[in-house]
């Protein structure tokens, strides 16, 4: 058997977060994270702690403990500005080795799921992507980590019984944000770190990030598949209605009518909205998981046999391109014409 | 100008739609499945095939996994590939990331290296992606995650990729050796070359290694490798839904439409 470098017998009882932050801001799944953890930790009598690496973060470390960590290791260094991978995975795995926790995890971005798979070979320990739900049980402390597969039909139970820490990445919007208290009492400590500037080999040559948009909390999401046949335009308008975003299947998105960032779905975002609208799609598992958490879905396709219906509170059996021209007509209040 | 090595790490998944579930007995039916290569790394291979085209060298395949990849992956050696490399023996069964990771990079390092190790973005069956950054840290050469775009500096050794993350993109640069990882349908790949079908079937294109083959530590492959073990299965709950059909002519349907959403948002 592989060995980890910490055994659980040399365990602390935490869980760890990975704080991930792009440009002085914490993503909204790292605090996400930190939901989850209070709750594992509140039930287990464990505690919870934030990892936070970069230039000049301390500022954002109250905020981290107001959504629920015991504590903020904070390591701050010139070098580690940007996010590149070996900077980040030395500082990461010094500390993971000083303070040993139990259970590490990070959110599954670009940056978190690089960061996890380094440290997880690294650590020699076991690592667990995209979960769906991460449950602590209570004798052992095992992690037990819910992974959905196969586009979502079927579900694991995954865990690892000798390695250490019990790594786990999480993609955004599975779990619900916390109410930040301002009240919360918890310490940040700032840690000496060791950071050679001679491992990092990555060059950032240019970086453009906007402000991103975030579908994972819209609360009218209207979604458009293959059978919109582009037409776009049209659940834009509809959306601005109800000062909602648009949503696309992946096909849309393959052929370029859409942007890649309003892919609903497994490879795309995960999201629940107050109501999903679902025109022209077929209903894919690959896409259906990304609507799972919608409170109400009304799903309108030609096709009265599409698998979609299955997953609908509404069923409309009808042509997009004839039921949404009416159905703008009616909310913005015209005098509905008749073909 | 240096001859460019490339190695793709192509793996063969059940089609996700033809995947049934035994819930008495808790494993998957994979047999009941037609297998096809994992589409993201079609695109790996073609990011690959497009630098072969400009700068020549030699491009192998390779994968972990079970005889049946065999025939399968010879669709990359009939799309342009010069040769493939299966990693297959029943002590590889069962390996999660950190097994897999170890035993693509034993087949690497026995291949003689590479200048670029592609791999696709995530694999249907596991979708993780944990595999590229896996694989870079056991052969302790940097990475290039979620690309869209490559160029290389031959002279200079270098790689320089635009990486997609959220809200935008970024420009990294790194030297070679480099593992890269390919965002999903950021290209098109190409078709088979109808030519090179022959070619690509003959018994020379292949090779097949097995632990002993690789030296590898058996401590580090296959079930007794993996720090993960599956505890359970179970089929996806999903959320009862009313599935309540409305009835009427579009402008009646546009109706009960906008009244749920009013109500509702
Ligand atoms: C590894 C992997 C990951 C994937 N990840 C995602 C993902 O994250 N998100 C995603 O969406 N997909 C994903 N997919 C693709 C997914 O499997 C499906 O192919 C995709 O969701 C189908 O999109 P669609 O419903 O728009 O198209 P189709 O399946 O082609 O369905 C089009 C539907 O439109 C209906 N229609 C046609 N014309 C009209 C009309 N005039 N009026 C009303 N209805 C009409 C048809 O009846 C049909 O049901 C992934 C696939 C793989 C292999
Ligand atoms: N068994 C395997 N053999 C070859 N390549 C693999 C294997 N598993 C994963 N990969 C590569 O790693 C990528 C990411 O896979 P994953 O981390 O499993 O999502 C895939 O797109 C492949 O390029």
């Amino acid at each position: 058997m592989v060995t980890s470098h910490y055994s659980p017998q040399a365990e602390n009882k935490t869980i760890w977060v990975f704080l991930e932050q792009q440009d002085g801001v914490l993503e909204e799944v790292s605090l996400e994270l930190l939901a989850r953890g209070r709750e594992l930790a509140d039930q287990l009598g464990w505690t919870l702690e934030g990892l936070l690496l970069g230039q000049h973060v301390a500022g954002l470390a109250p905020h981290g403990i107001a959504c629920g960590a015991d504590r903020i290791w904070l390591a701050e260094h010139d070098l580690l500005e940007h996010f590149t991978i070996e900077a980040f995975t030395q500082v990461a795995c010094q500390l993971l080795l000083q303070k040993r926790p139990s259970v590490f995890w990070l959110g599954a971005t670009p940056n978190g799921r690089d960061l996890a798979g380094r440290l997880a070979v690294r650590l020699r320990t076991g690592l667990n992507a995209d979960c769906t739900d991460l449950r602590i049980e209570p004798r052992e402390g095992l992690l037990v980590c819910e992974v959905s597969g196969f586009g979502g039909g079927v579900l694991a139970m995954i865990e690892m019984r000798n390695h250490r820490p019990q790594m786990a990445t999480v993609r955004p919007g599975v779990f619900a944000l916390p109410h930040p208290d301002p009240s919360r009492v918890g310490e940040v400590i700032s840690m000496e770190i060791d950071l050679d500037p001679a491992i990092i080999q990555t060059r950032v040559i240019e970086r453009s990030v906007g402000a991103g948009l975030n579908l994972s909390r819209v609360p009218f999401l209207v979604t458009g598949g293959r059978g919109m046949e582009g037409d776009f335009k049209i659940l834009e308008q509809l959306a601005q209605l109800f000062e909602g975003e648009v949503g696309a299947t992946r096909p849309p998105v393959d052929e370029g009518h859409v942007g890649r960032e309003r892919q609903v779905g497994q490879t795309g975002v995960v999201c629940s909205p107050k109501v999903a609208l679902c025109c022209g799609i077929s209903g894919a598992f690959h896409f259906v998981v990304g609507i799972e958490k919608a409170s109400l879905v009304i799903a309108i396709n030609s096709d009265p046999e599409a698998p979609i219906f299955e997953y609908a509170d509404y069923c409309v059996v009808g042509d997009v391109h004839e039921v949404l021209p009416e159905l703008i007509a009616v909310l913005s209040g015209q005098q509905v014409t008749y073909a | 100008m240096p001859e460019l090595r490339q190695v793709v790490c192509m793996k063969v998944v059940p089609k996700p739609e033809e995947i049934r579930v035994d819930y008495e007995t808790g494993l998957l039916k994979r047999a009941s499945a037609r297998s096809e290569i994992n589409p993201p790394d079609m695109n790996a291979l073609e990011m690959a095939l497009s630098l072969k085209d400009f700068y020549g060298g030699r491009l192998e395949i390779i994968s972990m996994g079970p005889p049946y990849f065999e025939p399968v992956l010879r669709a990359g050696l009939a799309m342009g590939a010069d040769h493939l490399t299966l990693l297959s023996d029943a002590a590889f069964a069962g390996a999660d990331t950190l097994a897999t990771t170890y035993t693509l990079a034993q087949g690497i390092r026995k291949l003689g290296g590479a200048d670029l190790i592609f791999c696709g973005e995530e694999s249907s069956d596991g979708a993780t992606g944990q595999v590229p950054p896996g694989l870079a840290e056991w052969l302790e050469v940097p990475q290039l995650t979620l690309l869209t775009a490559l160029e290389l500096d031959i002279e200079c050794r270098v790689a320089r990729g635009r990486r997609e993350i959220k809200g935008g993109y970024e420009v990294l640069e790194v030297p070679l050796p480099c593992v890269v990882s390919v965002k999903t349908a950021s290209n098109e790949p190409r078709f088979m070359d109808y030519r090179r079908q022959y070619w690509a079937s003959e018994a020379e294109r292949l090779k097949v290694w097995n632990a002993e083959d690789l030296s590898a530590d058996p401590d580090c492959i296959g079930l007794t490798g993996s720090p993960t073990t599956v505890s359970g299965l179970a089929e996806a709950a999903s959320r009862e839904r009313r599935r309540q059909f409305l009835t009427g002519t579009p402008s009646e349907l546009a109706t009960q439409i906008a009244e749920l959403l009013q109500k509702s948002l």
